[in-house]
């Protein structure tokens, strides 16, 4: 590769060529302040539209200051980034975009996490000039089951929108109007729910204002806990554990599964159940239909489908049933953990407790925004009563600790309850991209060869690259194994199957960066993948350190079926454990 | 016999189809119409007194014709020979009506390059545009030159991008030449966007085919088989003709495949605009072509590079393309014979304004302001005072007095703190206040701004408002200060030329008319009387006669005063209507 | 339409067309050709002038000769009609009386085109008609 010599701030570097002054700073320590630049380096996501305008550095010879973010460096290229005309062309850039943006920072759901915010610190930002008649933006706020958009805080950095249509392809959202009243939404200013959005949520994880943030249902969760006619159980997905300490000030990747059930049995929730005892629950379902297909398969029937996908994702659901449609049976149809766990708390262990449905609550802890969503779909409701009342991310879990005065650093770490709180080292690598498949491979493998795995663990079903494929030998028959995480990278998938291409007999689809671990309901990663990776190695600690590594070893599962569901695939399963999907594609008629 | 009417859309709107169906009827009633062509031409450029009726061969030039004086026209000219001299140009100066263009001031000084065509052939018809030595230039290129020479050529002629930049187009060719791909593009911007500017409509509208034809010798240079014309959908005339150009120029084999003979293919396209000003910007063009939003991203990678789908693409505009066959016609040598050092051949320009001669001109580079403004515009209007011309669009900057002996290049306009834009220019006189004449231009560019990037998107808003704060009197000493650090910070941040443009012309009145801008700040008075909040409205007592007229015409009740006394304006509730003025008869109220 | 397939296509094509925009091309420039101005008002029509322009045009092209005919009102010559006005380029113009076509036969062979002299000329005392009237507004 090709060098260059460049000076910044009178040091001297040596770079490759191609490096953009932004970068080319910062391995010298230099940290120039971006706004809209983001960069998930491990991922290959980088958004620089080159728009805010904030990195601008002085550049010798060049007429006009330069965006650090987007301009590449030259052999003996000299930068000043903190020259008067710098910092006030900066401050200057910052009151204009202050001038446009509201000041209810004491009331915004970003307050303390807000990008914005910090800048207008580290640029001592102390008035912004003409305010008194300055115009500021107006969009109505737009309410959806799970995400909220309230346009007026919109700092045009797009980053939401190279997610959605880069990373995810789902096209929901765009800039619209021009000039002062641009702003980044769905077409013709739409409200989201009427869009091709999955509420995969990751447009609120990138946002760095508060314009794009979760629905809120904390309120609710604390109304039903100090509702004593209520029984409140609460389910924690896998992804949470590894990322909630992070709202407290620890390492991203501490393990503190220990402290999130204490701090949840204090918040007042009378049972406190994990998710992962319904994700080896989705292995034995999702498994035994793989395994069915794949004899079928084997043994010659043309007409079964394969690839089967999985289908724990609820944002990559609404995706296909956007997209897709005319392949909606080509993934699996077993429900996703969140609403396997509902299904059965509200029934198996409702019955056991002798409480009647509509007193159970159950409450889930979500990595995901999607998952709100799809806890109200009304597929997944029993006469109104969903199986899940209320899914909340982990970001509202911390605050709703934070607001019961709880430190999570300072709690013991505490058990989950069982029968529903029991779970595997399967169940934790849900939260990983390619965990699930793992998982999977992990029971199926047992159950088709008859063998014991000796080695559990498929390191080559593991990592952050877009697209994976390996093939695991079953005993002489050679299974194709593909791995998509990102809606982009799915869809890639999908066509080739679309097209015959395809030569996987199963493939695990995650919307979100890394899986669960980059969920939109994660605390913010602002554009450091560092933490992304951080989750996920706690993921496959967790799954180390547990004493049983495989779905169909977890003996609470054996007891569910011997006492309630009989086999997997049953007629109780098939009804309790599986669903059916629906065509979202809408065509828009322009006249 | 010919007569030219013009069929540019100005004239157009004045009707001159109708002049065309008259003079073909009355022709036929007299038998004549064999004799006599009827042609419908592209713009004559003396849009201020159109439409225009040309008659060849004793070019006679009849100006602000109605269809009704088609039978005079036919009666006494075509038959008796005789002028007709009610419809012949009276030069305002000289008080005499003059028959033949060439000695109109408005027409002497013109060089015409790019209209070469415009006014003078039927641009529906192919085969007048090749009686003109139409596509001998891409005959030449393809059978005696290559690639190669053909940019030395235009190279050596020091053309430079008529869009507003003044990019060297050879150089740009080459720089696309060199991108090697399976597919190379070739773009015509027919997204003329600044207020005021008209005149690649009005080539498109009269020479649709030089265009073609140029666009063709640049896909031969730089190995691109497509080319595509970006032209906004508010131009439906140029549209229409552009259309039959191409069909004809296909029926002809001179675009498709094998042209003459040869090896070379080329077609063209047209991609509409829906008016977006951003998009004349060339990246922005491109995303908009593409379907994408019409938005600039960050150069570099330039067309040439990554252009059109990612593939090298070269844009030039509309008017450099109308110069190329005539480089390739008369050479190099010849073309770079006109102009200054640095800006070679000639300059269409869009006059309008407080002018005489509101149209459209072709002159020489290094033509002075005071000719264009004075000699072919015709000085200003009601014999008003000249203040400030401005050039360049919403990007260019307002010019004084003091630079009226500039010759006009493109790097004297930017020395000048203005630019050359696509050569719209606006003449002002002491009536127009210069604040509000920035704040004009920024109206213009808050609601053009494409609002990709911060600076553009909010600070041309403040600017505007700031402005605003102005015209009312509202503002202070520091505003103006901080006015100007916003100007320049926009200049210095923004990431298109839009908004590294956009505060030109409140920096160039700052410089100019400082003083306007204290009076509004400090006097709370609008020196040009243009200001309304600044205006006020009261009574000389010593004229007022108490007749009461006032009091009876103000339709708010701010005029109070007893019969026979003296009145009072009360400025607290006057709208500033003016109908007291107009009712008194004693000129017993002035505005302050 | 037959396509264009070589250059020399083209400019052979060129030279049928020109003809169609010559008129304009030459009174763009009228100094460098021949100009012939007929008097063609009531008098000269009722006089031949109009048969006597379109022989000029014909013959003119069929021998060759760049030339620009052009009507112009009455020259103030009634008694002499039709009247023609000559002018060759860089000399001063004359003005023939009485032209028949065959006088302007002989004026295309004799003064045009080798310079000579033809009999009916009419001596110079008349300014050019717009310099008149505009002295009259």
């Amino acid at each position: 590769m090709e060098k260059v010599k460049l000076t910044i701030d009178n040091k001297q570097i040596e770079v490759e060529k191609g490096t953009t002054i932004y970068k080319a700073a910062k391995q010298l320590g230099i940290d120039i302040p971006v706004l809209c630049y983001m960069n998930l380096e491990d991922l290959g996501i980088e958004n620089k539209p080159g728009g805010c305008r904030i990195c601008v550095v002085e550049v010798e010879g060049r007429k006009n200051l330069a965006p650090s973010c987007s301009t590449e460096v030259w052999d003996g290229m000299v930068v000043n980034t903190h020259s008067m005309r710098v910092i006030n062309a900066r401050r200057t850039v910052m009151e204009f975009i202050l001038s446009d943006h509201p000041k209810d920072c004491l009331t915004c759901a970003k307050s303390g996490n807000c990008e914005l915010q910090d800048m207008a610190v580290k640029l001592g930002i102390r008035e912004v000039p003409g305010q008194e008649y300055a115009e500021m933006s107006e969009y109505k706020i737009d309410f959806s089951p799970s995400l909220i958009r309230d346009l007026d805080k919109c700092i045009m950095c797009r980053r939401c929108e190279m997610m959605c249509n880069e990373f995810q392809t789902v096209g929901a959202l765009s800039a619209f109007n021009r000039g002062f009243e641009a702003a980044v939404g769905p077409a013709f200013e739409m409200d989201i729910e009427y869009s091709p959005c999955t509420y995969c949520g990751q447009c609120v994880a990138v946002c760095p204002t508060g314009a794009l943030t979760e629905k809120d249902h904390t309120r609710d969760v604390i109304n039903a806990l100090a509702d004593p006619t209520k029984t409140v159980v609460v389910q924690t997905a896998p992804a949470v554990r590894a990322a909630l300490g992070e709202e407290f000030g620890l390492e991203a990747g501490t393990r503190v599964t220990g402290e999130m059930v204490a701090a949840l049995r204090r918040l007042g929730f009378d049972y406190v159940f994990d998710t992962d005892f319904a994700a080896d629950l989705t292995i034995m379902e999702e498994g035994t239909e793989l395994l069915d297909r794949l004899t079928k398969h084997l043994n010659g029937d043309k007409e079964v489908k394969l690839p089967i996908l999985t289908s724990c994702c609820p944002a990559w659901v609404s995706f296909f049933e956007h997209n897709f449609p005319e392949m909606m049976d080509v993934p699996s149809s077993a429900r996703s953990p969140q609403q396997m766990f509902g299904s059965i708390a509200k029934t198996y262990f409702a019955d056991k407790i002798e409480v009647k449905r509509e007193d159970l609550v159950v409450v889930s802890i979500m990595p995901c925004l999607a998952k709100k969503y799809e806890a109200q779909r009304d597929e997944f409701k029993v006469d109104g009563n969903p199986d899940v009342d209320f899914s909340i991310s982990t970001r509202e879990l911390a605050h709703l600790i934070k607001e019961a005065n709880l430190d999570l650093k300072t709690l013991p770490k505490e058990e989950f309850d069982t029968p529903l709180g029991e779970s595997t080292g399967a169940g934790v690598i849900f939260g990983a991209t390619g965990g699930v498949i793992e998982a999977a491979t992990r029971t199926a493998y047992e159950l088709h060869t008859g063998k014991k795995l000796e080695d559990i663990d498929f390191k080559q079903l593991r990592g952050l690259e877009g697209i994976r494929k390996a093939t695991v030998d079953f005993e002489g028959t050679p299974i194709n194994i593909g791995i998509a995480h990102g809606l982009g990278n799915a869809r890639k998938l999908l066509e080739d199957i679309k097209a015959g291409k395809s030569e996987f007999h199963a493939i695990e689809i995650m919307s979100c960066p890394g899986g669960c671990i980059g969920g939109g309901g994660q605390p913010l990663h602002h554009s450091d993948s560092g933490i992304l990776k951080a989750r996920m190695k706690a993921i496959y600690e967790e799954d180390a350190d547990k004493p049983i590594r495989k779905s169909h070893d977890n003996p609470y599962i054996i007891k569910l079926y011997e006492e309630f569901l009989g086999k997997p695939m049953s007629e109780k399963a098939h009804h309790l454990l599986h669903t059916c999907y629906f065509d979202k594609s809408r065509k828009v008629e322009i006249s | 016999m010919h007569l030219l009417v013009c069929g540019g859309t100005g004239c157009r709107a004045s009707a001159s189809d109708s002049i065309v169906e008259s003079l073909k009827q009355e022709l036929e009633n007299k038998g004549l119409s064999d004799e006599v062509q009827v042609i419908m031409t592209g713009c004559f450029g003396f849009c201020e007194k159109g439409p225009i009726v040309k008659v060849l061969p004793d070019n006679t030039f009849y100006v602000e014709v109605k269809h009704e004086d088609a039978v005079e026209i036919v009666d006494e000219h075509v038959i008796k020979g005789r002028q007709v001299k009610r419809l012949l140009y009276q030069d305002p100066e000289k008080k005499q009506s003059i028959s033949d263009s060439k000695h109109m001031d408005f027409y002497k000084k013109q060089i015409r390059i790019a209209l070469r065509n415009c006014g003078f052939i039927d641009p529906e018809n192919v085969d007048e545009y090749i009686g003109r030595d139409g596509y001998m230039a891409l005959g030449k290129c393809i059978n005696e030159m290559t690639p190669q020479d053909v940019i030395k050529e235009i190279k050596d002629s020091g053309l430079r991008g008529r869009g507003g930049g003044g990019f060297p187009t050879g150089l740009k060719w080459e720089i696309a030449s060199k991108n090697n791909a399976d597919q190379k593009y070739v773009v015509c911007n027919a997204d003329e966007g600044d207020p005021g500017a008209f005149m690649d409509r009005s080539i498109l509208e009269g020479d649709p085919h030089a265009v073609l034809e140029a666009m063709a010798i640049c896909g031969y240079a730089t190995n691109a088989s497509k080319g595509l014309i970006y032209i906004r959908a508010e131009y439906p005339l140029a549209i229409k003709r552009l259309k039959i150009a191409i069909d004809q120029a296909r029926e002809y084999g001179l675009l498709g495949k094998n042209i003459f003979g040869s090896d070379f293919e080329f077609d063209v396209e047209l991609r509409y605009g829906a008016g977006a000003f951003v998009c004349g910007e060339e990246t922005a063009l491109i995303h908009s072509m593409e379907g994408l939003r019409g938005e600039p991203t960050i150069k570099p990678p330039y067309p040439a590079e990554k252009g059109y789908l990612g593939k090298p693409t070269n844009v030039n505009n509309v008017e450099t393309f109308a110069n190329i066959p005539v480089i390739i016609n008369k050479g190099a040598n010849w073309f770079n014979k006109i102009g200054t050092e640095k800006s070679k051949g000639t300059k269409v320009f869009a006059l309008a304004g407080k002018i005489n001669n509101v149209g459209l001109i072709e002159v020489p580079m290094g033509t002075t302001l005071r000719e264009v403004i004075f000699e072919i515009g015709g000085g200003i209007k009601d014999g008003k005072k000249f203040k400030a011309v401005q050039t360049g669009g919403p990007s260019g900057g307002c010019l004084t007095e003091k630079h009226l002996d500039t010759p006009i290049d493109f790097d004297n306009l930017i020395a000048a703190g203005s630019m050359m834009g696509s050569g719209g220019m606006i003449v002002m006189d002491e009536d127009d206040c210069m604040v509000s004449v920035a704040k004009f231009y920024l109206d213009f560019t808050v609601e053009e701004s494409c609002g990709k990037c911060s600076p553009c998107r909010i600070g041309n808003k403040r600017l505007y408002e700031l402005l605003d704060q102005i015209t009312q009197g509202k503002a202070t000493m520091d505003d103006l200060q901080r006015l100007r650090n916003m100007c320049e910070v926009i200049k210095d941040t923004s990431l298109c030329g839009l908004g590294q443009t956009s505060p030109n012309p409140i920096l160039s009145t700052l410089d100019n008319f400082w003083d306007e801008y204290v009076a509004h700040i400090k006097d709370h008075k609008c020196p040009a009387g243009q200001c309304k909040d600044l205006m006020k409205y009261v009574v000389i007592e010593e004229n007022c006669v108490g007749c009461t007229a006032c009091v009876r015409v103000c339709p708010v009740g701010a005029i109070s005063g007893e019969k026979k006394q003296p009145h009072y304006i009360d400025p607290s509730n006057c709208i500033k209507c003016g109908a007291c003025i107009e009712r008194c008869k004693f000129d017993a109220i002035i505005v302050k | 339409m037959a396509k264009i397939k070589t250059l020399a296509d083209l400019k052979k094509m060129r030279e049928d067309l020109q003809s169609k925009v010559d008129l304009r091309e030459k009174a763009d420039s009228p100094e460098s050709y021949v100009q012939i101005k007929v008097g063609m008002a009531t008098s000269g029509i009722a006089s031949g002038a109009k048969e006597v322009m379109d022989f000029l045009i014909e013959a003119l092209e069929k021998r060759n000769i760049e030339a620009v005919v052009s009507q112009t009102g009455d020259m103030g010559y009634c008694f002499a009609e039709p009247t023609i006005e000559v002018q060759k380029p860089g000399e001063e113009p004359i003005v023939f009386g009485y032209v028949d076509i065959k006088k302007a036969d002989e004026i295309i062979e004799k003064y045009i085109k080798r310079g000579e002299l033809v009999d009916g000329i009419i001596p110079q005392n008349y300014q050019v008609i717009d310099d008149k009237d505009n002295k009259k507004a």
